[in-house]
């Protein structure tokens, strides 16, 4: 089965990949490029395509498939009027699927629920690195407010720190948020 | 209606990042669904496509939509039917067509807009030479494509026969036209302008010279939804007039560019938003503003009034340019779309306008004419269409019969 991915995130589209690719029996084809996306699907000639939701050339392609029911192998959204939950579940995890009409559902099931899985796993991972860049962004900052108290006000370094501490309690604020407000006062009044 | 706990009832709205959608971003913004006892949860999408399968999939549970699909919808075509129900316009007109520059200049004078029958016959010439033309529209189902195909046909150039019409992205309008993947669009704000600062563009007609009065966005609820929730749909009916009467008062243009241009919204140039919002577009690079008088057409004269004429308008169109044709029962269920009687009940007792009749013959006014309302009488200004045409919702098959 051929398999066509249409993701302009070159690092989403790797993740699903991965996971396709232990499917027996399938060709994927990754597509990043939204110029000649088209020609591009035309050529491939898939059974089938996963496309993420958020892919403004959903439209374009759309427009395609409906064109292309005159041609000898129609594809459509893969709308399984007796399975609306896994559909939910794909729009629930960001990917819209379009199979060449006729494909057996027992074959198609099995990809769309790993595709699914591969999209929500690819979510999470973002969720972790958005959360760990937070992480480190804020270390960078309460270190940035450390040197200044440090520098302004001659404090030793524990001394700088339990100072934003303290601050933070009394106003019940994160240290982060402290930090942040010192750094902005500090370019504010002119410092670097 | 206000909630007698003064809890608030929660509506999810998915939209595109058009100018368009302002009326739903006004009623957040301003407070007018608060007033309504609604808490606006507004999703932003990038193509047609994601924002019908939120709303069919209860991600959204209304959407600002190009009115042809709310029908397409409703009559299963691309997809298994599922009916939608639009209580209310989100707008008339606000599109335009934009060309290479080099075609733009053969069809309209220096400095101005084309006139839509001397341009047509341009381009019928230019066609009739051998040229071949490529021409988007941002969806299939799309107003745009419909006025689009509308004009060209009436001048004597055949849609997909003498030239090609293709589906693009309205992000990627100006790109396709730098590249020369088509030599024109037709597409809303504030895409046109976004070509034509680049100079990949000149805005040769806007569509309001089309069809004086066409209609465009839609509010679109799955009918299945609107029945649950039809209080809340009324209230949110009575938000977006207020907002529809704030976006149209000059007063207020630069604050809601200002607010249309943040990211989570429309996004970009505040400028050009205020361009497309005071009716005042800038046809080429390096010109000065000119004025169209009603380019967009947000409020007056009961704008936001779904006229069961417009639903069947559209469906007249949809059948002339795809099979499956004509058929009796689609031409009901198309008309069933457009609710006038849901905005009528969510308005009554208000000072808004409520026309007396659900259906008018479109294209019919050539200059003025007074209407019958609930509350006495409304003056409709012209809603021609460009070659004359009169669409009489009585006799669908008779329209079609007549259109070349």
């Amino acid at each position: 089965m051929r398999i066509a991915i249409v993701d302009e995130s070159a690092s989403r589209a790797a993740v699903i990949g991965e996971g396709l690719a232990a499917l027996d029996d399938c060709e994927l084809f990754v597509v990043t490029e939204r110029r000649g996306l088209v020609a591009r699907i035309a050529e491939i000639d898939p059974d089938i395509v996963l496309m993420d939701l958020g892919n403004p050339s959903r439209d374009v392609l759309e427009e395609y498939f409906a064109v292309s029911r005159a041609l000898a192998r129609p594809i459509a959204m893969f709308v399984d009027e007796s399975d609306d939950e896994s559909i939910a579940a794909s729009i629930d995890a960001g990917v819209s699927s379009y199979v060449v009409d006729g494909l057996a559902a027992h074959r198609i099931r099995p990809i769309l629920d790993l595709a699914v899985r591969r999209f929500n796993a690819f979510a999470r991972l973002q969720t972790d690195l958005a959360a760990a860049q937070n992480k480190l962004a804020e270390r960078e900052s309460v270190d940035k407010a450390k040197r200044i108290l440090m520098q302004s006000r001659g404090l030793a370094e524990p001394e700088a720190y339990a100072e934003l501490r303290r601050t933070a309690m009394n106003q019940g604020k994160r240290i982060a948020d402290i930090a942040d407000a010192v750094v902005t006062a500090h370019s504010l009044m002119g410092g670097s | 209606m206000p909630r007698e706990t003064g809890a608030k009832a929660d509506l999810t709205i998915g939209f595109l990042p058009l100018v368009d959608s302002a009326l739903l971003i006004l009623a957040r913004e301003h407070g007018f669904a608060d007033a309504e006892g609604l808490r606006l949860a507004l999703v932003k999408d990038m193509s047609w496509a994601t924002v019908l399968d939120r709303l069919l999939y209860g991600h959204t549970d209304a959407a600002h939509m190009v009115a042809p699909l709310a029908i397409a919808t409703t009559l299963g075509r691309g997809r298994p039917a599922q009916p939608l129900s639009v209580p209310f316009v989100l707008g008339l007109n606000g599109n335009a067509i934009t060309m290479r520059p080099e075609l733009a200049d053969q069809l309209a004078p220096a400095g101005g807009l084309a006139d839509p029958a001397e341009a047509g016959a341009r381009l019928k010439a230019i066609v009739a030479a051998g040229r071949k033309l490529r021409f988007g529209v941002v969806h299939r189902y799309s107003s745009h494509n419909y006025m689009l195909r509308y004009w060209l046909a009436a001048c004597g150039v055949r849609p997909d026969h003498d030239v090609e019409i293709t589906t693009v992205a309205p992000p990627f309008c100006a790109d396709a036209l730098e590249a020369g993947e088509v030599d024109a669009i037709c597409v809303g704000e504030p895409w046109n302008s976004v070509a034509v600062e680049r100079g990949a563009g000149r805005i040769v007609l806007v569509t309001a010279q089309i069809w004086r009065r066409g209609v465009e966005k839609v509010l679109a609820l799955r009918e299945k939804v609107l029945d649950e929730r039809r209080e809340e749909t009324e209230a949110l009916v009575r938000a977006l007039v207020r907002a529809a009467r704030h976006f149209v008062d000059p007063d207020h243009w630069d604050e809601n560019a200002a607010l249309l241009a943040r990211p989570e919204y429309v996004g970009g140039d505040a400028m050009l938003i205020k361009r497309a919002i005071s009716d005042r577009l800038l046809l080429a690079q390096g010109a000065e503003p000119s004025p169209f008088p009603d380019f967009m057409f947000q409020y007056r004269e009961a704008a936001n009034f779904p006229w069961v004429s417009q639903a069947e308008w559209l469906y007249t169109q949809m059948v002339r340019w795809e099979p499956p044709g004509f058929d009796a029962g689609d031409a009901r269920r198309a008309a069933r779309v457009f609710r006038p009687d849901v905005y009528r009940s969510a308005l009554t007792g208000t000072a808004e306008p409520l026309p007396g009749a659900s259906s008018k013959v479109e294209g019919s006014l050539a200059g003025t004419t007074v209407v019958g309302t609930q509350q006495g009488r409304m003056t409709l200004e012209s809603n021609r269409f460009f070659d004359g045409g009169v669409f009489d919702p009585a006799n669908l098959e008779g329209y079609l019969a007549s259109l070349p």
